[in-house]
């Protein structure tokens, strides 16, 4: 997060930590803070979950309304995914239309879930060519210390995974449990001076070259990666990024949504 | 969407859910839920869920937009997208723009603006899920939330609406009442007593509309005393300082050296302010306390020799004519402004 001001000292104190094995919180590099995972929270939402990782807060509703599909997918459902970097979540957010930032990590959790088909959407048609389903999921970040894409994803999957689709309510026929196919989870590494750091604080984050997102499925297999921030990554950190992030994702899919 | 109801009332003179016409939703709230945040609130009244932050006073920017002689209080109602039955898209309206405006006007009255000149105050208030009375429950959480964040405040803001249904008035309306009831009255009052918020659409005669104020006050009065006891619940609960039994000794030993030690700072002090004939009561406390703080420094470190410790306070008078100054300062400023 580029603009929260920190000081050189304590830039300083983050990096001479790392040199030593450490960080600030005392976590080990591959060690993710702790998750509080709460579906459901949201009774007028088709779908929703409050996720707290570490102190960063989430919270994520899902809608569902009839539209009209895209012309080049006449059959399928679509998804529509926003996030809003409230002002509620720190001194350096501010109230308007979603910047670069916002729009980037929104984009990265979308993708997430699109391209990993977690989502069926065949099933979300109602008529070919002009009624289907539009998922809007609704990113709200209440608080921020650090890493709020891993924590919007997981999110998301999970307000997903309870989501019903309001047929009745939209005389749409008989509702439905959301077609879900797969379980997609971020997970965010920090380069710092070469070391990789899973699940960046904030201070990891304002400090590091770079980040790098990795999107994986209950396969193994990955779904969406972004690189973001300034720095540059060798391919060996990637490869090892990718690696470790899988590892993480499942043991984030099988803590916190298989018993969704 | 469910229509409208054919009765509101029952004969038992009970409303839709249940509650009695004078009866408020449940209400719960919790404070510092937010760890970014200076101040903050989260409240569920019925189905709402209301989630309330305040951070500052803090630097204002663009600096066009301070005031010379007070705090800019800023306040901003949001609906989460997801908060209501249709979804809402996000980004202000004209509805949550006027909100906002209401509900800063509400605090403006009991918040000490001119205390924080130049600064900001900025006040969140996030509807994660609105069923009714959403703008009352906000100023709610906000008014927790700005207490929490230790802004000083002449008292709490409780905020409360009384609307008409089947002719009657009734306390704290419900969706239903909400959506097809004759009138609608919120109203804030301050714990003095004051209406710092009031709005009201439909249609009620002055009687009715007198005695909605009545009805209104006592909402809000249980209302101010749910908030008054969550922030008892908080800060009474103060963090006891444990210290290992090996240094209790020391600890006491420094406490009372350093109580010998400010008596004879404040004898010496004394001598100077005599010989300062303008110097002022209020600026003696101060340096009081700052003997207090560099005798403590001398103390920790263990050789001090008596006369050092001597030349720290006899050092002060300068430490006196700075903080005068300081104080001036901003008065002169005032007055040219003025």
């Amino acid at each position: 997060m580029g603009n929260e001001v920190m000081s050189v000292l304590k830039k300083d104190y983050i990096y001479n930590l790392m040199l030593k094995g450490k960080r600030q919180d005392g976590r080990s590099f591959d060690e993710i803070r702790n998750i509080d995972l709460r579906t459901n929270v949201i009774e007028k939402a088709e779908g929703s979950a409050w996720i707290k990782l570490g102190e960063t807060e989430i919270l994520v509703g899902v809608k569902l309304q009839v539209g009209s599909p895209f012309p080049d997918s006449a059959g399928e459902g679509v998804i529509i995914t926003s996030m809003e970097l409230n002002p509620i979540a720190s001194p350096d957010f501010e109230a308007g239309p979603p910047k670069e930032k916002a729009i980037e990590m929104a984009r990265v959790a979308d993708r997430g879930i699109r391209e990993s088909g977690a989502i069926d959407l065949s099933k979300l048609c109602i008529t070919e060519g002009e009624e289907v389903w539009i998922v809007f999921i609704d990113i709200h970040v209440l608080n921020n210390t650090g890493n709020i894409q891993d924590a919007a994803s997981l999110g998301a999957i999970a307000a997903l995974l309870t989501a019903t689709v309001p047929g009745e309510r939209e005389g749409r026929g008989e509702d439905m449990p959301m077609p879900i196919r797969d379980m997609p989870v971020a997970v965010t590494l920090a380069d710092l001076g070469g070391e990789m750091m899973v699940d960046p604080d904030l201070g990891e984050e304002t400090v590091c070259d770079s980040r790098i997102t990795i999107v994986s499925n209950q396969d193994g297999s990955i779904s969406g990666m972004q690189k973001s921030g300034d720095g540059a990554l060798t391919e060996e950190q990637l490869l090892k990024a990718v690696s470790l992030a899988c590892e993480k994702a499942s043991e984030l899919r099988e803590n916190y949504l298989l018993n969704i | 969407m469910s229509d409208k109801p054919e009765k509101f009332i029952d004969e038992n003179g009970l409303r839709l859910d249940g509650r009695r016409i004078d009866e408020i939703r449940p209400m719960k709230m919790e404070i510092g839920v937010l760890s970014r945040a200076d101040g903050s609130c989260y409240l569920e009244w019925g189905k709402n869920k209301i989630l309330a932050a305040v951070y500052g006073p803090r630097e204002l920017h663009p600096r066009r937009l301070q005031k010379a002689d007070s705090v800019l209080i800023r306040y901003r109602y949001n609906m989460a997208a997801f908060s209501v039955e249709d979804r809402i898209r996000p980004g202000p309206s004209r509805r949550s723009t006027e909100i906002s405006k209401v509900s800063r006007e509400a605090f403006e009255p009991v918040v000490l603006t001119h205390l924080y000149p130049g600064a900001v105050i900025d006040v969140f208030a996030e509807v994660l899920q609105a069923d009714a009375g959403t703008r009352t429950a906000a100023i709610n959480a906000a008014s927790m939330a700005l207490a929490d964040a230790g802004i000083p405040m002449k008292g709490l803001v409780s905020a409360c609406a009384v609307g008409k249904v089947d002719g009657q008035l009734v306390l704290d309306l419900n969706k239903a009442e909400d959506n097809f009831g004759d009138a609608d009255i919120p109203m804030a009052i301050t714990s003095e007593g004051e209406i710092s918020l009031i709005q009201m659409d439909g249609d009620v005669t002055q009687e009715e509309f007198k005695k909605a104020i009545e009805m209104c006050k006592e909402g809000c009065r249980q209302i101010l005393e749910i908030q008054k006891e969550t922030l008892k619940n908080k800060f009474t609960k103060l963090d006891e300082v444990e210290i290992p039994e090996d240094e209790e000794e020391d600890v006491s030993a420094l406490v009372e050296s350093t109580l010998t030690s400010a008596d004879e700072g404040e004898a010496c002090e004394d001598e100077e302010v005599v010989e300062e004939a303008d110097a002022e009561d209020d600026s003696e406390d101060v340096d009081d306390v700052e003997d207090v703080e560099d005798d403590e420094e001398a103390e920790d470190e263990d050789d001090v020799p008596e006369e050092k410790a001597d030349e720290v306070v006899e050092a002060d008078p300068s430490f006196e004519d700075v903080e005068e100054e300081e104080d001036e300062n901003p008065e002169d400023d005032e007055e040219e402004t003025v």
